[in-house]
């Protein structure tokens, strides 16, 4: 019966199925899902920031009324784009300087582990990024872990960094550590040891090795991690607000507070939107600089 | 065009013939005892030779006997556990790979994939900080010397084929200039009959630049082609080191022999007269040697020495026996022939052996001075 039914189909479905690949075709429910999962919320955004303010006039209104606001010389909000994208930068650069020699030791102790070893550098994302947080809030706060034992051990005490730009700073590389070691030990990892023992061989000494063979191939990895970072860190909100305490606003927060305390959904999809036209923007670039199939010598 | 390119650097090595012979009198590498141990396994254990200025010797053995990890402490990537190692006099034990004028090609080749063919040829002349116009010129030499087109200076490394890589890496360990160049199997990679060619041009190459070259390899036959002097190793030491020739015709140990291929091989007793015998029984005669041996030890001939007897020709040592197999090696044929208990191998040429087929009863024969006794 059901071979009937299923020749039945096939029969039936031949002439409407001949235009369309067997590949689409198969492709097809991952390309429902990615349509409306992923590309449908992201058309929404882009539709609201063109809706009239302060409204949920979606797809019936057009303005740009919203960016008019934005870059209006009496809203400040440029300066949190400032913030944000100030604090992902430096984040991106200490953390480029902070992880290197990380992930060159991590190479050079566990040679081809390095990449497995420096997945435990992940595992903190296991717990939520807010309770690691509280964590710090708890260790740095006055009289908590580390400005009580100082005066338990008679001495001064801690210093005061909670609720500054430094602890929103410090917050950010700590959050954002594996992003960036990850992909610089894979990278690092891919550099063969001959070619080093090669170039060493030839007469190069440790600089050279360093600036000619090391660090050109281990490129991909490091603009990977620095990628990663940037983008994540151009969008980070919960450091400012539990390390910072407010003393920084960042342009998340800014989206956020529209979309909910304002009930402005227009002005946040235009804060939103700029902000993935900037941090995609810079990707791209970055991306187009990085050619990673000459890298890998496959043209 | 390719006779005018070769010309130039022949008659350079003409004229350079009259002073090698002189320098050859002075060893440009000399080992003395060297010792390699990891924990309580000596890779290297105890290794004494002399290297002669402009020479080619190829050190061979099968893997784990300890050839790699010689090369590289010959090249400064490891330190010897104990001996001397001297390059012209001085001792370069603790010398660093970057510090010694030797220069290893590797098995990998090690090129830089992320740089171009001239890129890679004049690194070690960027290290040295020559400036860039000169640099060119010189990898532009380089290149023409290892026969490599000159439109391949910008072309990807990674781009070209195996032989072509090969050239780049050569290109570049001559572009060091130095004094010694230490190959660890760097043909292995490659197929049979692109091998064969290389191997000729690194010959030709080695006679040209009359550099001095220590080559590595497993396989004897590259070594036969290309050196002056064959080294075979194994378990961490020099079993022997002579000419192809003397390797070939007086092997030291069965070991030696037996790497050289198949061969017969007989072990046998001394007799109280001085002679020997099968240790199955039956007289065999040898000939004589000069060294010291024990009361047991073993007989090699070789297939190609062992000829097939009829009628009035005679050898000093005859077996009767039956053939069981008959394999064709183009020229030449192969012939397994059963007598008794053992299995003997006989090569002839096809013209000798025609007519033989498999379970004709034949009477098989060699001389006494293609009975090589070794060692045990």
């Amino acid at each position: 019966m059901s071979v009937l039914t299923a020749s039945h189909e096939e029969a039936a479905a031949k002439p409407s199925h001949l235009a369309i690949p067997a590949g689409l075709r198969a492709a097809a429910p991952v390309i429902l899902l990615l349509v409306l999962g992923f590309l449908a919320p992201l058309v929404t955004v882009a539709a609201y920031a063109f809706a009239t303010p302060k409204s949920f006039d979606v797809f019936r209104s057009f303005t740009l009324a919203n960016f008019a606001a934005i870059v209006e010389p009496s809203n400040t909000v440029w300066t949190s784009f400032v913030w944000s994208l100030s604090y992902a930068l430096a984040t991106t650069i200490l953390l480029a300087i902070i992880a290197y020699p990380i992930a060159y030791g991590l190479n050079r102790m566990f040679g081809k582990w390095a990449g497995l070893v420096s997945v435990l550098f992940v595992f903190p994302l296991f717990v939520s990024e807010n309770v690691r947080l509280y964590g710090w809030v708890l260790f740095f706060i006055k009289n908590g872990v580390l400005d009580g034992g100082l005066k338990w051990l008679g001495l001064a005490g801690g210093p005061e960094v909670l609720y500054t730009p430094g602890a929103i700073l410090f917050g950010m590389l700590y959050v954002y550590l594996p992003f960036m070691l990850f992909p610089m030990t894979l990278g690092l990892a891919m550099i063969p040891k001959d070619l080093v023992d090669a170039a060493r061989d030839l007469g190069a000494g440790r600089l050279m090795i360093w600036r000619e063979i090391e660090l050109p191939l281990a490129m991909p990895g490091i603009l990977i991690g620095m990628l990663l970072t940037f983008v994540l860190g151009a969008g980070a909100i919960a450091e400012s607000k539990i390390l910072g305490g407010q003393s920084v606003i960042t342009i998340a927060q800014d989206i956020e507070i529209a979309f909910t305390y304002a009930q402005n959904w227009p002005l946040g999809s235009a804060l939103a939107l700029l902000l993935v036209v900037i941090v995609s923007g810079l990707a791209l670039f970055i991306l187009s600089r990085l050619d990673l199939d000459r890298i890998l010598g496959r043209r | 065009m390719s006779v005018a390119m070769i010309s130039p650097p022949l008659s350079e090595a003409e004229t350079d013939a009259g002073a090698a012979t002189l320098a050859k009198a002075v060893p440009v590498l000399q080992l003395v005892d060297v010792r390699k141990t990891f924990g309580d396994f000596a890779a290297v254990d105890g290794i004494d030779v002399d290297i002669r200025e402009g020479e080619f010797v190829t050190i061979v053995g099968p893997s784990g006997s300890g050839k790699t990890t010689l090369l590289r402490m010959l090249a400064g990537m490891e330190a010897p556990s104990s001996g001397y190692i001297t390059l012209r006099g001085e001792l370069i034990n603790d010398v660093p790979a970057d510090k010694r004028p030797t220069c290893l090609v590797f098995q990998s080749l090690a090129l830089f994939p992320h740089k171009t063919v001239g890129e890679n040829i004049e690194f070690p002349l960027k290290v040295r900080k020559m400036p860039a116009a000169e640099r060119k010129r010189r990898a532009l030499d380089f290149m023409r010397m290892v026969r490599l087109p000159e439109h391949y200076y910008a072309k990807n490394v990674m781009r070209c084929s195996g032989g072509e890589k090969q050239r780049v890496a050569l290109a570049r360990a001559f572009a060091y200039d130095p004094d010694v160049l230490f190959f660890d199997e760097p043909l292995s990679a490659l197929d049979y009959k692109l091998k064969k060619v290389l191997e000729k041009e690194l010959k030709d190459l080695h006679r040209e630049s009359g550099k001095t070259f220590v080559y590595i390899t497993h396989s004897l036959e590259e070594a036969m082609v290309m050196s002056d002097r064959v080294g075979v190793m194994s378990r961490g030491r020099l079993v022997q080191i002579g000419t192809p020739e003397d390797i070939y015709t007086r092997p030291a140990t069965r070991f030696v022999a037996e790497f050289f291929g198949e061969v017969n091989s007989f072990p046998v007793k001394r007799m109280p007269d001085g002679g020997w015998t099968l240790a199955e029984g039956g007289p065999i005669i040898v000939a004589p040697v000069d060294t010291a041996m024990g009361d047991t030890a073993t007989v090699i001939v070789r297939p190609e020495t062992m000829r097939f007897v009829t009628g009035p020709s005679r050898a000093d040592n005859l077996i009767s026996g039956k053939i069981y197999n008959e394999y064709s090696l183009g020229s030449r044929m192969q012939y397994q022939v059963h007598a008794g208990e053992r299995i003997y191998l006989v090569e002839v040429a096809r013209a000798a052996a025609s007519g033989l087929v498999a379970g004709d009863a034949v009477t098989i024969g060699w001389d006494a001075r293609d009975a090589i006794l070794v060692g045990d």
